[in-house]
């Protein structure tokens, strides 16, 4: 047990539905992976999606984005702008060649307090399953590690272009 | 372009006067009706009963080997098989598990957007645009179209025609120059598949469409479905005596109505199959 | 540099129970910006509080964070016991150790690491409050009410009698809505009229309310406090100041045929009418479309009877600019009409009618003068059959809800009906009946006991018309599931109660939200029932959803001691978590480039264009300024910004940054 890789997991939720939800799990008692920590935004439309990516870029092995389910949104349309965002961003992740699979994205609403858990421990079980998210760390390493070649490299190649162009 | 053809088992059998007024009347149009090959039972009644995956490989078989035939759109004109054969079609679009499932059992691939058309789409789309130059002999009668339960239901998945008031032959009708009144036993049940074991059911439930029909001075009732038509005409001796009267309205075959207003031979549209005969043909 | 106070709550064992609460402190202490760190059994009482406030002037703290509950619970509690220390409110952050740690993780060292990552994710962002002072926004004490029916009469009303000046608009000629149309009420059967007239007059003479009828809203600018609404005032046709209401001009109409909307098409009107004899204001107006006059070029006979010259023909719409202080909407409700039913023939057999046309049936002022005759040839109906739930509970008509009303109202037509025709015959098909309410049981009982209403429960498939007579199959679920026919007279349709047409264009007009049944939204449906979503705009009336009168006119009444709230402060005061466009870079004022993404995003209309001028007076460049009244402060521009220009207090780029990285950069 021990030995098992606990993931790192950040919650980006919205203040309104489901931060209000896991409150009802709390309340409703159900027990769920301590792996995630919750971080509450006013609504999922402010949720920067740079955010998400400086989160993979400082050891996050696994994100949950979750907010209102459509049409209950506090502020009327803030989830439509969250999910039109998730459908680009997702494509972006996995050009960049970070797997999908390590963002849930879900609706939560303040009734829900048993299918937040539900998503919080299949979420940790599936990360769990990936294994710790390296693919940065080994990125940055081997940039640190070719500092100097990689720079020359950089250099010749603006060389060339003025050159050529 | 191809259009095939299922007939299923009463168009083979019982009804074979629909199966031939329905090529009859395809070919007075010049549309040309290809049987799909080797097909088989749609699954009706029985299969669906029992056996979920049965009742679903069946009528599947039929749509692969359509689509083998390379055909785009078939026409389907009893309404049991159209309903089988469209709500398994709908069922295993939206189920990917079943459809893997069943391609499996058939060792054939199916693609699920074969176009299935019952007999009043297919008139409807290559057929009624030219009608009214081609009646030569108006069907200037009173008439009743009774659609029965299978045609229009579920809604949700053959989309056809308004559920609780049909009007799809009601239009097709008043085409051929028919006086399509309005009345109360459009889509009541006939009976249906009591047919063989309780006939008494039959001519009471029957008896009341016919009943009706009689009443409102109809000369014709006019059908799309062989078990409607078998009810209301082949057990009209017990429809007789439920109503303890003799009725002699027959129920047709909207294909044999059109098919005789556009002047296709009585023989060719098998008129004389009919137990209670038309007078006025 | 910071100077944070981190207070760690025991809630008894609630927290302590799972969390070692004194090793979360311990932990805490030891982080940069930390001054002190404690534990306490209860932080929230006021021992709890006392600790924090000597805390905050002891050490001079710049910070609070209270690992406790969760901060929609106490983060009021404990940022106002800052304020009273003397900290800026907005200083102090809550963690949530209960609901999202100790509740639901189990004793162990990992639920404490847990714990101490959370404190330290609010320890660094606190490091980045800001303090922000509460928004103050002026308040114009004058109300706006959409809909002249009942809840709008005892909206405006309330209002009014407050002391405050109300707008009263109503899109037909008269007020009075569907009420002024029924016969009597249930359950006590009194005259609708009776009890409403004296209502609609009051309003017509209340100083403190304008009434401007035949007019609909046209747009809506601003903000709680600060709307501005212009609304078209639709040409009558007729000058109501000149017009005395003598009515030559209608008795003379030659148009005498139109289907009068007040009788429900029972009736006829002329082409200059009005709506019914008790209209207020009683002044008629011209139906353009069906004016002999404004269809060919001829006629004018009411301007040649009209004792005072008031016909003015060929006028164009105006338009009136109102600055409101708050908005109630009473628009009410509309019920299905033809083509809906086919199976049971409306529109088709004359003598199936809806609930809304018996009403005009059995009203003394109706067009049989409350005599129950079928339309069809004016015969007394011997038999009829009342269908309740027609559309409604009809997932497959598209109304899966209950229209409420429909249970009542059909005991009462049936209870009518058979005082009016002795010997007469009435069967009810139900689903069920929904009787909850004062006396309400009572007066289906009486209909179904006393009055010998037959009660039906079973569904009705089929109506079809045979000899004269309309054949109603339905079946009759309690006696051994039989079909049921009757041979009836005549049909009445309890058809559902749906929005009333335009509603959804109206909510968009004015961003407030509304259901898939186009009915609106409220905020909460239990414990905000008559506010919206957009603040200063309160709901009351059958817009919300199917209501009888007396719930209509208690959320009528809510609503109204809502905007009287509201009025009886001259500003208002607001959580300045909003939104803002930076100002600091040097040379041009704001990194803002003018995109206006944000301004796309928003959905409250905040975001404003800003020109930015140099000292000459010439404008530089025109960037976004959020008007802090407007914003409700989503945050979904900060997303949208590609400048990072705009960001959101409270919740800046910045601190939820440094929150995030908290939880992941662990030691």
């Amino acid at each position: 047990m021990n030995n098992e890789f606990e993931p790192k997991v950040v919650a980006f939720v919205c203040n309104w539905c489901t931060y209000a939800g896991a409150d009802l799990t709390g309340t409703s008692r159900i027990k769920y992976a301590s792996n995630v920590k919750i971080v509450r935004f006013p609504c999922t439309g402010r949720i920067d999606f740079m955010l998400l990516l400086k989160a993979f870029a400082n050891g996050a092995d696994g994100i949950i984005v979750s907010g209102c389910h459509p049409n209950d949104c506090h502020y009327t349309s803030g989830n439509f702008h969250a999910r039109r965002r998730w459908i680009l961003f997702r494509s972006l992740l996995d050009f960049m060649g970070i797997d999908i699979n390590r963002i849930q994205f879900s609706w939560v609403s303040a009734a829900e307090g048993a299918k937040w858990a539900d998503i919080v421990n299949k979420t940790v079980t599936n990360i769990r399953e990936l294994g710790p998210y390296m693919e940065y760390r080994r990125a940055a390493n081997f940039l640190e590690a070719n500092e100097e070649e990689l720079t020359k490299e950089l250099a010749r190649n603006k060389e060339e272009e003025v050159k050529h162009g | 372009m191809k259009i095939g053809f299922y007939p299923g088992c009463s168009l083979k059998g019982t009804s074979s006067e629909y199966a031939q007024s329905t090529l009859a009347l395809a070919k007075a149009f010049d549309i040309d009706l290809v049987e799909i090959t080797d097909w088989n039972c749609c699954g009706a009644t029985a299969a669906h009963n029992l056996n979920h995956e049965l009742a679903t490989a069946l009528p599947a078989r039929v749509l692969a080997l359509a689509e083998k035939d390379g055909l785009k759109e078939i026409v389907v004109p009893c309404a049991a098989c159209y309903n089988r054969l469209s709500v398994t079609q709908h069922e295993l679009n939206e189920n990917q598990d079943l459809k893997n499932r069943v391609e499996e059992i058939l060792e054939m691939p199916l693609s699920g957007n074969l176009e299935i058309l019952n007999v009043m789409q297919f008139i409807d789309r290559y057929i009624a645009g030219k009608i009214e130059g081609k009646v030569v002999k108006p069907f200037n009668h009173k008439v009743v179209c009774y659609y029965g339960c299978l045609l229009v239901r579920p809604h949700d998945v053959l989309k056809f025609d308004r559920l609780e008031d049909p009007q799809s032959m009601d239009i097709l009708m008043k085409k051929i120059g028919a006086d399509s009144m309005d009345w109360g036993y459009k889509t009541e049940c006939c009976g249906a598949g009591f047919s063989v074991s309780r006939t008494d059911i039959v001519g009471k439930l029957s008896g009341k469409i016919v009943k009706d029909a009689y009443d409102r001075g109809a000369q014709a009732i006019i059908v799309a479905c062989p078990m409607c038509q078998s009810n209301l005409d082949m057990r009209r001796p017990h429809i007789n005596s439920y109503l303890k009267t003799k009725i002699d309205i027959p129920a047709m075959y909207i294909t044999q109505a059109i098919g005789l207003a556009v002047g296709v031979s009585r023989e060719d549209l098998g008129l004389k199959k009919l137990f209670v005969a038309p007078t006025f043909a | 540099m910071s100077k944070i106070g981190v207070f760690v709550c025991h809630c008894g064992e609630n927290i302590s129970a799972t969390v070692d609460c004194k090793k979360v402190a311990e932990e805490a202490a030891k982080l940069t910006g930390v001054e002190v760190s404690l534990d306490y059994k209860y932080m929230c009482s006021d021992p709890g509080q006392t600790i924090i406030k000597e805390a905050i002037k002891e050490k001079g703290l710049t910070g609070v964070v209270v690992a406790a509950c969760s901060p929609r619970m106490h983060e009021p509690t404990f940022r106002k016991a800052c304020a009273e220390a003397g900290l800026n409110p907005f200083m102090c952050e809550m963690t949530n150790l209960r609901e999202h740690c100790s509740w639901v993780h189990e004793k162990n060292d990992q639920t404490t690491e847990k714990a101490i990552d959370l404190v330290r994710m609010l320890v660094e962002k606190t490091k980045l409050n800001k303090p922000l002072n509460e928004i103050k926004v002026p308040v114009s004490k004058k109300a706006l009410v959409i809909g002249g029916g009942i809840a709008g009469i005892q909206a405006s009303l309330d209002i009014a009698n407050a002391g405050h000046q109300v707008i009263l608009v109503e899109k037909e000629a008269s007020i009075g809505g569907h009420m002024s149309q029924l016969s009597e009420t249930f359950p006590t059967l009194d005259c609708s009229q009776c009890i409403l007239t004296p209502r609609m007059v009051e309003v017509a003479q209340h100083p403190n309310i304008t009434l401007y009828n035949y007019a609909e809203l046209e747009s809506l600018d601003g903000f709680i406090g600060n709307f501005k609404a212009t609304i078209r005032l639709k040409a009558k046709s007729v000058d109501p100041k000149a017009c005395t209401g003598c009515g030559a001009c209608y008795n003379k109409c030659p148009k005498k045929k139109i289907p009068s909307e007040f009788n429900e098409g029972l009736g006829m009107r002329t082409a200059i009418y009005t709506p019914f004899p008790q209209a207020v204001p009683n002044k008629p107006v011209i139906d353009k479309e069906n004016c002999n006059y404004y269809k060919n070029g001829k006629c004018k006979i009411c301007e040649k009877v009209c004792p005072t010259g008031a016909i003015e023909f060929d006028k164009p719409d105006e338009f009136v600019t109102e600055n409101v202080g708050a908005i109630v909407l009473a628009t009410g409700f509309n019920v299905l009409k033809p083509d809906f039913f086919p199976e049971y023939g409306y529109g088709q057999f004359k003598d199936v009618i809806t609930g809304l046309q018996f009403e005009r049936l059995a009203s003394a002022s109706g067009p049989t003068l409350g005599e129950i005759r079928r339309p069809s040839d004016g015969k007394v109906p011997q038999k009829v059959v009342f269908i309740a739930c027609a559309g409604s509970r009809d997932p497959a008509k598209g109304i899966p809800y209950c229209s409420k009303i429909c249970c009542m109202y059909t005991a009462k037509h049936a209870m009518l009906y058979q005082h009016k025709v002795h010997g007469g015959e009435s069967t009810v098909f139900y689903m069920d009946i929904r009787a909850g309410g004062k006396n309400y049981e009572e007066f289906v009982r009486r209909a179904i006991e006393e009055d010998g209403a037959n009660y039906v429960r079973g569904r009705v498939a089929r109506i079809y018309e045979k000899d004269g007579k309309l054949i109603v199959k339905g079946v009759d679920t309690l006696l051994g599931a039989k079909p049921v026919e009757i041979e009836a007279d005549m049909v009445v349709l309890a058809s559902a109660g749906v929005a009333n047409c335009g509603a959804e264009e109206l909510a968009q007009k004015m961003h407030v939200s509304y259901d898939p049944y186009k009915f609106f939204a409220e905020a909460h449906p239990k414990l905000k029932p008559v506010e919206t979503n957009t603040a200063g705009i309160y709901l009351c009336g059958a817009c919300q959803a199917p209501k009888d009168i007396p719930d209509t006119v208690a959320t009528a009444s809510g609503a109204a001691a809502k905007v009287i709230g509201l009025f009886s402060k001259d500003e208002l005061t607001r959580e300045p978590l909003v939104a803002v466009v930076n100002r600091i870079a040097s040379h041009d004022v704001s990194t803002c480039v003018g995109c206006f993404m944000c301004q796309t995003a928003c959905p409250y209309q905040a975001i404003e264009r800003e020109e930015v001028k140099n000292r000459a007076g010439e404008v530089i460049k025109t960037v976004a300024r959020v008007n802090p009244g407007l914003c409700q402060g989503c945050g979904t521009c900060v997303s949208f910004c590609r400048s990072k220009s705009i960001d959101i207090q409270g919740f800046s780029n910045e601190q939820m940054y440094a929150e995030v990285l908290a939880v992941l950069n662990t030691p």
